[in-house]
């Protein structure tokens, strides 16, 4: 076992990790921080998606260790101290785009990458940038509908909620 | 997994002492690697990071003009930075999705060299060199077989030299679970000649289609290549393709790479 | 102007807020003091006899706690079905036992052959890992008409073949559906596979196992749509501890599609382990372990006959079915591919005769059982093709063809079995047409052409019935189960109100949908109204979430309880306005009496029940808490038509979908927001049956997707944006509400249409293409396209 601290959601944290221990098995069992999912163990369904230095990345495909002095983000530090949800967040509420909650943890991490990079991408690319996050329940639309209106883009003429 | 240590060196030179433990394994961006020690496919005794050495980082342009990788580049970062080979960029950009391109490396890719993967499409293509702690490696020498390359045991690829063709494309038909690569074609056009890379489709993992490559030489149009396309013997058949159909699929994608490539 | 309270209002979901910030409460965040944690040694053989297992080495290993064989199981109950088949000669199916951990035999690639019970879950597996297995390969059986002929290999020794059943429905009209053939102007003929698909909630199944050695009570937490079920099942059938000692808690679950309702072994492994090791169990399945645990669904090979007359009318339907079991009967297997399947071979049309034959046979494969939709997409799917196909053989109009055929009253009697109380086919079927822009398809053809690609247009109809009921019918029909639903509704002295429902959320929204209702009923606001699910320690006995019952069962038991609040309510009302009960009008929160201005608050009434100062002590009980158990008096039956418009890429044979439009008919909805939402959701998973998945074995009973490396599931960029409409509603007449169910009916009706799209397309082409198997990769349509 080694001590490992990084710095996650502004908050210096350091505990206990085995050479093995993943970063999305650290954030979840030894910080409690269950927000982080783990859906899939191919590096696939995107639940576990993190920012690490402001990067998003695959937390079940990350060593705990390679993760020492980084600064982490996960969906705990996504709304505002007092709870109120951030713009992404509140358009994914807003129009309906998620259903059982397990993939939306990865989809608004994953989501929130591709906005800062890409302020106003367009539908194709909201797609693809999505290309590494599976949801079972939504089909997508509102998902995809949501990253748009979070975008600051009219999606008023998209069929239906 | 099973459990092993873990080490993250900051120099080549300590990453290659920290490798000469029996068992120990290098570990770049690990999305490959992980996910297999997961299925506990692998057992390393000692896995050692190469992510925290400087030395592997990042993109430049060399004296005779090829563009030269750091063997810990992410995927991310050559689609973002490799602006002066637009085949490669692309290639990088379409490996599997955002996140994983944030953290695999090139050098991890072209290490493991699995079968479907891109980027040994693009070495071979390119007529890449290899180079390694210890020495430097053609492309033509260094791929071996399905996830068998040239590299010995401890060795690291430090550093990927490309070669920039005038024009290049990568086009990859994409196996619809795994996102890798079903058959994906890397052309690059150079002056005295082109070059196709063939992955996904092989057996025997990337390969380079001659038949194409004499016609192209000497005319580089779709046209040149119409209705060719290289025997299906010794090609992949599974689930997602017979080997007629992956042998047909490169065809089909090395004409889409000669247009796109222009 | 839309509502913003009550029916018909789509509110934003209360529970998006926990799932959004990371603070939902899924069964792997609940860690247990000192819980211990299990890995299962699963068969990596399909079919052998296990000669011994050495578990010296394993026990010995660092951390190991307790290493469980099926020895340890023997005098434990299996795992039971809960639906027995009657065939058609009489006799009852064959039902095989199902032991917890493997006993003798491994009979699928996935069988638990040992569970090994350690400090941590690396631990476990390593320890698994140690354990000799000596096991006798036999010959596996995977092919079904191969495992029903002569001389097979046996799945299960005891039984006498590997036939569940061989189901005739209705048997009684087998020779009039025959001569019915016998004088057809027309027989159009079909054979498909329907996939078989693995579920893929997103989040894998977690149990663990917790008990009390002060009280003698056990806990299971389960990834469950139906806890109350599996305390039934695991408490009666397995372990045999009566439901006041155990209590089940299905927390906050992502996502089930079917195949988190059935009993699973890793639940009874781990309520048993707890109490002999007393100590917390926990399991918690990988996504690769899911592909070879988690009941499967589909998997039905058929051929379909349809006859029409000279003016193209249909005349009788016939079909053949081959439906796979599995090794073992998973909880509800047996009434898949017969009474959820043989009884929608009617859909839209008023077809007068009908027969179904459905052969249930074991393989060494993974059990199969329902799956969203299941069976009534695959008789969807096998009608709505056969009609396709009729309408080309017959060069007539694929639309105009079924709306000759639809049936236009109601209600309305099918020749199996099942009486359709409300629809509006047609209405549906305009809705589409509106919205699909048929008319300009030739243009968009022509477009696709010109880019050197073929367009195709599918479109299909789909009748789908939810909330499975009666219970006295279908016990007869052989359901081991009731299938009412339950609500308790407790109002506070405040006025809020919690409600404790058997019903179970897991992505559906219940939270948010359930309180409209009494929103509405109160005329308070939605706010007021709390609602409790998923734990049996605090809500009545229920049946829990599947079938698109919801709504019409566990929301009709809701207002049935409801009512009887607002009946005491109004007694109460009466007494403090000293009117007579009968003149008590509740409307906006308040109570007044009728033709008068007197009036008194929701909250005073409330008050006064729990604080009967002024209160008719003599006539009324104090409190105002009712409970309610609702059993439906028949199906609700969903309807629509769906439209795809695809594009192949002739060269590589690559499906792109470039339209998909949804009519449905769903009655009266609640939230239409939540509604549009499950529709999509079942069509994105209709494009990945059509599309995408598939769980393939190989001769050797060896699952070839066994991860999501080969299984393909539906990404964003697989799908459209897509249209749909609920404008056609006609109410069901049997429950209080109307409401239908609209969780299954995208999954239903979804895969027929993008196929007879991909159909049209490749004919467009010049394709001599009747049919292609899902999913239509692009190696299989190239393949059809090459011949």
């Amino acid at each position: 076992m080694s001590q490992v601290t990084m710095t996650v959601n502004g908050k210096e944290m350091s505990g206990a990790a085995e050479g093995r221990t993943l970063l999305s098995q650290f954030l979840r069992e030894t910080l409690g921080l269950t927000g982080t999912h783990v859906g899939c163990d191919t590096s696939q369904c995107g639940a576990c998606v993190v920012h690490v230095d402001g990067v998003a990345i695959k937390a079940c495909t990350m060593l705990a260790l390679e993760a020492e002095g980084a600064s982490v983000d996960t969906i705990e530090g996504q709304a505002a101290p007092d709870g109120t949800l951030n713009a992404l967040q509140q358009a994914f509420q807003d129009h309906h785009g998620l259903q059982c909650g397990f993939c939306t943890p990865g989809m608004i991490m994953s989501a929130a990458d591709l906005l800062k990079n890409n302020p106003q991408p367009t539908e194709a690319e909201v797609r693809h940038h999505l290309e590494g996050n599976i949801c079972r329940c939504t089909g997508y639309h509102n998902i995809v509908k949501a990253i748009l209106a979070a975008s600051g883009q009219d999606v008023s003429s998209i069929a239906a909620e | 997994m099973y459990n092993f240590d873990f080490e993250k060196p900051s120099t080549i030179a300590d990453a290659v002492s920290a490798l000469g433990t029996e068992d120990a394994q290098a570990l770049a961006g690990g999305q490959t690697l992980l996910p297999t020690m997961k299925q506990r496919l692998a057992s390393p005794s000692k896995l050692v990071s190469l992510n925290g050495i400087a030395e592997m980082q990042g993109i430049c342009t060399g004296d005779d003009g090829a563009l030269c990788i750091g063997g810990a580049t992410t995927h991310a970062d050559v689609a973002a930075g490799a602006g002066a080979y637009p085949g490669l960029a692309g290639l990088a950009a379409g490996i599997g999705d955002p996140a994983v391109r944030a953290r695999g490396t090139i050098g991890g890719s072209l290490a493991n060299n699995d079968p479907s993967a891109c980027y040994p499409a693009g070495a071979l293509a390119s007529g890449a060199t290899l180079v390694t702690n210890a020495r430097e490696i053609a492309a033509d020498d260094y791929f071996q077989g399905m996830f068998t390359t040239a590299l010995d045991e401890g060795e690291i690829l430090t550093e990927v030299r490309f070669p920039v063709p005038e024009a290049s494309n990568y086009q990859k038909f994409e196996q619809p679970a795994s996102r890798f690569a079903l058959v994906g074609v890397f052309v690059a056009k150079f002056a005295d000649g082109v070059r196709v890379a063939v992955t996904g489709a092989s057996e025997e993992g990337v390969f380079r289609w001659t038949e194409a490559e004499t016609a192209l030489s000497g005319n580089f149009s779709a046209e040149a290549i119409a209705d060719m396309a290289p025997g299906s013997d010794g090609m992949i058949s599974d689930l997602h393709g017979t080997a007629a159909y992956r042998a047909h699929l490169v065809g089909v994608l090395t004409r889409r790479a000669v247009t796109a490539a222009g | 102007m839309p509502k913003d309270n009550g029916i018909g209002a789509s509110p934003k979901r209360r529970e998006d807020v926990r799932f959004l910030s990371g603070t939902g409460n899924y069964t792997d965040d609940i860690q247990v003091n000192g819980q211990a944690y299990v890995h299962f040694l699963r068969s990596d053989i399909a079919h052998a006899k296990i000669n011994g297992i050495d578990l010296d080495a394993a026990s010995a290993m660092p951390g190991v706690i307790k290493i469980f064989t099926g020895a340890d199981f023997e005098g434990v109950g299996g795992i039971p079905c809960g639906w027995q088949i009657t065939d058609r000669h009489g006799e009852p199916m064959q039902e095989p036992a199902h032991p917890v951990l493997a006993q003798g035999k491994v009979r699928y690639v996935g069988d638990q052959i040992a569970a090994v019970v350690a400090e941590s879950v690396e631990q476990a597996r390593d320890a698994a890992e140690a354990i000799e297995v000596d096991l006798e390969e036999l010959p596996a059986v995977v092919d079904m008409k191969a495992a029903l002929a002569d001389g097979a290999t046996k799945v299960h020794d005891d039984l006498t073949s590997n036939l569940c059943y061989d189901w005739g429905f209705v048997e009684e009209n087998k020779p009039a559906v025959d001569a019915a053939f016998e004088a057809a102007a027309h027989v159009t003929t079909l054979e498909l596979r329907n996939n078989r698909l693995v579920a893929n909630p997103m989040e894998p199944r977690v149990a663990i196992g917790d008990f009390n050695r002060a009280t003698g009570d056990s806990t299971l937490y389960t990834t469950s749509q139906n806890p109350h079920v599996i305390r039934l099942l695991m408490g009666a059938f397995v372990l045999g501890i009566p439901e006041h000692k155990l209590r089940v808690v299905a927390p906050d679950v992502g996502g089930g599609f079917g195949t988190k309702i059935f009993h699973y072994a890793e639940e009874a492994f781990c309520t048993f382990a707890a109490k002999s090791l007393n100590r917390a169990v926990k399991w918690t399945s990988t996504r690769s372990e899911a592909f070879i645990s988690d009941a499967h669904g589909r998997d039905h090979v058929t051929k379909i006959e349809l006859a029409l007359d000279a003016e193209n009318n249909f005349t009788a339907v016939r079909t053949d079915t081959h439906a796979n079991m599995g090794a073992y009967l998973s909880t509800f297997a047996p009434s898949v591919p017969t009474w959820l399947h043989g009884t929608l071979m009617a859909g839209n049309y008023k077809t007068p005769l009908i027969y179904v034959n459905v052969k249930a046979v074991f393989t060494n494969t993974v059990p199969v059982d329902a799956y969203r939709g299941a069976g009534r997409p695959e008789a969807t799917f096998q009608l709505e093709r056969v009609v396709d196909k009729a309408a080309r053989e017959l060069g007539v109009d694929p639309i105009a063809l079924r709306r000759q055929n639809f049936i236009t009253e109601f209600p309305y009697a099918t020749p199996v079995a099942v009486e359709y109380d409300t629809g509006d086919y047609h209405g549906t079927m305009d809705a589409l047409e509106n919205m699909a822009d048929i008319s300009g398809f030739e243009a968009r053809r022509k477009a696709s052409e010109a880019r050197g690609k073929l367009r195709g247009f599918g479109v299909n109809c789909y009748i789908e019935a939810c909330g499975i009921a009666p219970s006295n019918l279908v016990g007869q029909l052989g359901a081991r189960a009731g299938l009412y639903e339950s609500a308790t509704v407790r109002v506070n002295a405040t006025g809020g109100l919690v409600v404790m429902t058997g019903s179970h959320s897991h992505g559906q929204g219940h939270e948010t949908s359930f309180p409209q209702v009494i929103a509405e009923m109160i005329g308070i606001d939605e706010s007021m109204v709390e609602i409790v699910h998923g734990d049996t320690a605090n809500t009545p006995m229920g049946m829990g979430t599947y079938g698109s019952r919801s709504i019409a069962v566990g929301g009709s038991a809701m207002v049935r309880a409801t009512e009887k609040i607002i009946a005491k309510a109004k007694k109460i009302a009466a007494h403090l306005m000293e009117a007579a009960d009968a003149d008590i009008e509740l409307k906006d929160g308040a109570f007044s009496v009728a033709g008068t201005d007197k009036s008194v608050a929701w909250g005073d009434v409330t008050l006064a029940a729990y604080v009967p100062h002024n209160y008719p002590l003599e006539d009324i009980e104090p409190g105002l808490e009712e409970t309610a158990f609702y059993d439906p008096a028949n199906f609700t039956y969903p309807s629509g038509a769906y439209a795809c418009e695809v594009e192949v890429d002739p060269e590589t044979g690559k499906v792109t979908i470039e339209a998909f439009n949804a009519a449905d008919d769903f009655g009266n909805i609640i939230n239409p927001m939540i509604v549009d939402g499950q529709v999509h959701g079942g069509i994105g998973q209709g494009i990945g049956q059509a599309l995408l998945e598939n769980a393939a074995y190989d001769e050797n009973g060896q699952l070839l997707s066994a991860s999501y490396m080969d299984y393909a599931m539906p990404r964003a960029s697989d799908v459209p944006f897509y249209g749909v409409d609920h404008s056609s509603q006609t109410p069901c007449t049997h429950n209080p509400l109307g409401v239908k169910g609209c969780g299954e009916a995208g999954a239903i009706g979804s895969p027929p249409a993008v196929i007879n799209a991909v159909v049209d397309a490749l004919r467009s082409g010049g394709h001599d293409i009747h049919h292609i198997d899902m999913p239509v990769s692009p190696s299989r349509v190239w393949q059809a396209m090459n011949g």
